[in-house]
C-alpha cells in the first residue's frame, strides 16, 4: 500500500478507526450534553459520572445478579435513566428558576459525591469486565486486525445516536422538543406537560451515558475515575461543536475521535491535548462552535 | 344586551406580577359566547399581561379568573389550552427550528371540530405548499397567519388574538380582517388587542379600554364608532 506523509496508509486506516472507538463515545456523552443544555439550560457536569455509574452498574448486574451483557445493554440505561429523572424531580427542578450557575454546581457536586461513593465501596482500582462471547475475536479488515467489540462499539453508538438524532429531526416529539428549547413558556400554553418532557428528556440523556458506559465496561477498566476522565474531553468537544446543535454534537465528536487517533501516529506526544487546541482555535475562530448558532 | 347571553370568561379583580413588578392591577372584565371583545390601551397598559395572565404563562396571580365556570388559577399552565383557550402572541411565536407543517401541527388537538387543513388553506391561501419552509422565513404577514391556522385547527374555541396586524401592510391587514368576520361568523369567541381602531371595530362587539393594568372604559361598538373622541382621549392620539 502506498505512504502518505511517510505512514503506509493500513497504519493510518487503521488509526482512524481506533480514533472511531474513542469518537464514538464522545459522541454519545456530546449528544445527550447538547440535549441537556439545549433544553434545560443545565450544563451537566455529572455526566460524566452517569458514564461511570452505567458502568458500575453492568458490572454489578453480571456479578450480584448473575445478567450477562446483552440484557445489560438494555436493562443498565433504563436503570441509569430513571436515576437521571429522579435527579431531575428532586433536586434539578427546583434550580430552574435561579441562575444557571447553581444547577452546574449541583451537577459538579452530584459528580463529586458519586465519584467518592464508589472510590469508598469499590475502591479505586479497575474491576474487568469480560468481552461477551459473540463479540470476542478478531476482523481482518485488509489494513488492521479490528477486535470485533470495538467494531461492534463503533456500530451500536452509531446507531444510536443516528436514531436519536431522527427522532428529534424528523417526529412529531422532536418537534416538541425542539419548540420547547426555542419557547417553553409557549409551548406548554398550547398544552403540552413542558416540565415533564424536561424530566423525560434529562431521563433520557443520563440514559444515553449509562448506555455508553455498558459499552465501556468491557474495553476500559470499570473504574470510579473513568468518567471525570472522559467528560473534560467531552466538554471540550461540545464547546468544539458548539452547544445548541444535535447532529453537530455527532459528527464533532466522531471527528475529534479521529483526528486524536492521527494525531497519535503523526505526532504521539501531542495526542492527549490535541483536542484542546482544536478547541482554542475553533473558540477564536467561531465562539459559537462549528455548528452553534451564532447569537 | 349581550349581558343576556352565556358568559364565558370572567375576570374579576385579576392582579399579576412579573416578578416584583405588579402589572395588573385588579383588571375586571367579561366576555359572552360568540363575542368578539377588544382591548384598547396605550403601550404598556397590560393587554398583553392580561392574555398572559389568562394563559397562566404570567405565573404570579392573584384575584378571579374564570373560563366557562373552570378556575383558570388554579389550573396548571399546560392543562388551560384543553379547555378550549387558544393563544396568538404579539410576538407571533412561530418556531425557527421547526418548518412551516411542524410548526402549524405542533399545538394537540385540544377538541373537535377544529379547522382541516383545506379550510385553513381556503382561509390563508398564502400557507399552502409551504410545508418545508423554515417557519421564521416566513413574511411577517404570513407569520402572523400561520400562528392563526395552528390554534384554530386545535379545535380551540376562545381564541386571544394579541395585535394581529401589528406592522403589517394593508393588503395582509385586510387579509386577517376578512378572516376574523369568518371566525366570527364560525361562532368562536374572541378577545383582540389592537391599535387599528378600523380593524377592531370592524368585527367587534365591544370594547374595553385598559390604563397601568386596570380596565377603565368600556363601549359597544356602535359607541365607540359615533364617539370617537372618547376612546382618542383614552388612548392619547
Ligand atoms: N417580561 C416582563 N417583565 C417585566 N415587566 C414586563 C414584562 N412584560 C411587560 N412588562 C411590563 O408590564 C407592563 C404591561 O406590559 P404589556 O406588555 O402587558 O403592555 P401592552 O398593553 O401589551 O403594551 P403594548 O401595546 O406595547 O403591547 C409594562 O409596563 C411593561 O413594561
Ligand atoms: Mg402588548
Amino acid at each position: 500500500m502506498p505512504d502518505i506523509f511517510g505512514m503506509p496508509v493500513a497504519v493510518l486506516l487503521g488509526q482512524v478507526l481506533l480514533g472511531l472507538i474513542n469518537g464514538s463515545f464522545y459522541a454519545l456523552l456530546s449528544l445527550g450534553l447538547a440535549i441537556i443544555f439545549g433544553m434545560l439550560n443545565v450544563i451537566n457536569f455529572a455526566h460524566g459520572a452517569f458514564y461511570m455509574f452505567g458502568a458500575f452498574v453492568t458490572w454489578m448486574v453480571m456479578s450480584w445478579l448473575g445478567l450477562s451483557y446483552w440484557p445489560a445493554l438494555v436493562v443498565v440505561p433504563i436503570v441509569v435513566g430513571a436515576f437521571g429523572a429522579a435527579i431531575e424531580r428532586l433536586f434539578l427542578k427546583r434550580l430552574y428558576q435561579v441562575d444557571h450557575l447553581y444547577s452546574l454546581l449541583f451537577t459538579f457536586g452530584l459528580a463529586l459525591v458519586m465519584e467518592g461513593l464508589f472510590r469508598h465501596v469499590f475502591g479505586s482500582a479497575g474491576k474487568p469486565y469480560p468481552v461477551p462471547q459473540e463479540l470476542t475475536g478478531v476482523l481482518k479488515l485488509g489494513f488492521m486486525f479490528l477486535p470485533v467489540y470495538r467494531g461492534w462499539v463503533i456500530i451500536a453508538a452509531l446507531l444510536v445516536c443516528v436514531a436519536t438524532w431522527l427522532v428529534i429531526e424528523k417526529t412529531r416529539l422532536g418537534a416538541y422538543l425542539r419548540a420547547a428549547t426555542e419557547n417553553p413558556s409557549l409551548v406548554q400554553a398550547f398544552g403540552i406537560n413542558v416540565p415533564l418532557m424536561l424530566t423525560i428528556t434529562y431521563g433520557f440523556c443520563v440514559g444515553l451515558a449509562g448506555f455508553a458506559g455498558v459499552l465501556a465496561a468491557p474495553i476500559y477498566q470499570v473504574s470510579p475515575g473513568m468518567g471525570s476522565n472522559l467528560i473534560i474531553i467531552v466538554f471540550a468537544v461540545v464547546v468544539i461543536g458548539g452547544m445548541g446543535s444535535i447532529g453537530g454534537a455527532i459528527l464533532t465528536g466522531l471527528s475529534l475521535g479521529v483526528i486524536e487517533g492521527l494525531t497519535k501516529t503523526f505526532y504521539p506526544s501531542a495526542s492527549s491535548i490535541v483536542i484542546f487546541i482544536v478547541m482554542v482555535i475553533v473558540l477564536m475562530l467561531r465562539p459559537a462552535g462549528l455548528f452553534g448558532r451564532e447569537a | 344586551m349581550t349581558d343576556s347571553r352565556e358568559r364565558r370568561l370572567e375576570l374579576k379583580g385579576l392582579h399579576s406580577w412579573y416578578g416584583e413588578s405588579h402589572v395588573l392591577h385588579g383588571t375586571t372584565l367579561h366576555v359572552n359566547r360568540g363575542e368578539v371583545v377588544t382591548i384598547l390601551g396605550r403601550n404598556g397598559a397590560g393587554k398583553t399581561t392580561t392574555m398572559r395572565t389568562i394563559m397562566g404563562i404570567v405565573r404570579k396571580r392573584k384575584g378571579e379568573a374564570r373560563l366557562d365556570g373552570h378556575d383558570l388559577i388554579a389550573t396548571p399552565p399546560h392543562k388551560v389550552a384543553r379547555l378550549g383557550l387558544g393563544y396568538v402572541p404579539e410576538e407571533r411565536g412561530i418556531f425557527s427550528s421547526l418548518n412551516v407543517a411542524e410548526n402549524l401541527t405542533l399545538p394537540p388537538v385540544v377538541k373537535s371540530g377544529g379547522m382541516g387543513l383545506d379550510e385553513i388553506y381556503e382561509l390563508f391561501p398564502n400557507l399552502e405548499g409551504r410545508d418545508k419552509t423554515v417557519g421564521t422565513r416566513l413574511s411577517g404577514g404570513e407569520q402572523q397567519m400561520l400562528a392563526m391556522a395552528r390554534i384554530l385547527r386545535t379545535g380551540a374555541d376562545f381564541i386571544l388574538l394579541d395585535e394581529p396586524t401589528e406592522g403589517l401592510a394593508p393588503v395582509i391587514v385586510d387579509e386577517i380582517a376578512k378572516a376574523l368576520v369568518k371566525l366570527k361568523a364560525l361562532g368562536l369567541t374572541i378577545i383582540l388587542v389592537e391599535q387599528n381602531l378600523k380593524f377592531a371595530t370592524a368585527s367587534a362587539d365591544r370594547h374595553y379600554v385598559m390604563d397601568q393594568g386596570q380596565v377603565v372604559d368600556e363601549f359597544t361598538n356602535e359607541r365607540l364608532v359615533s364617539d370617537m373622541a372618547r376612546i382618542n382621549a383614552h388612548l392619547g392620539v
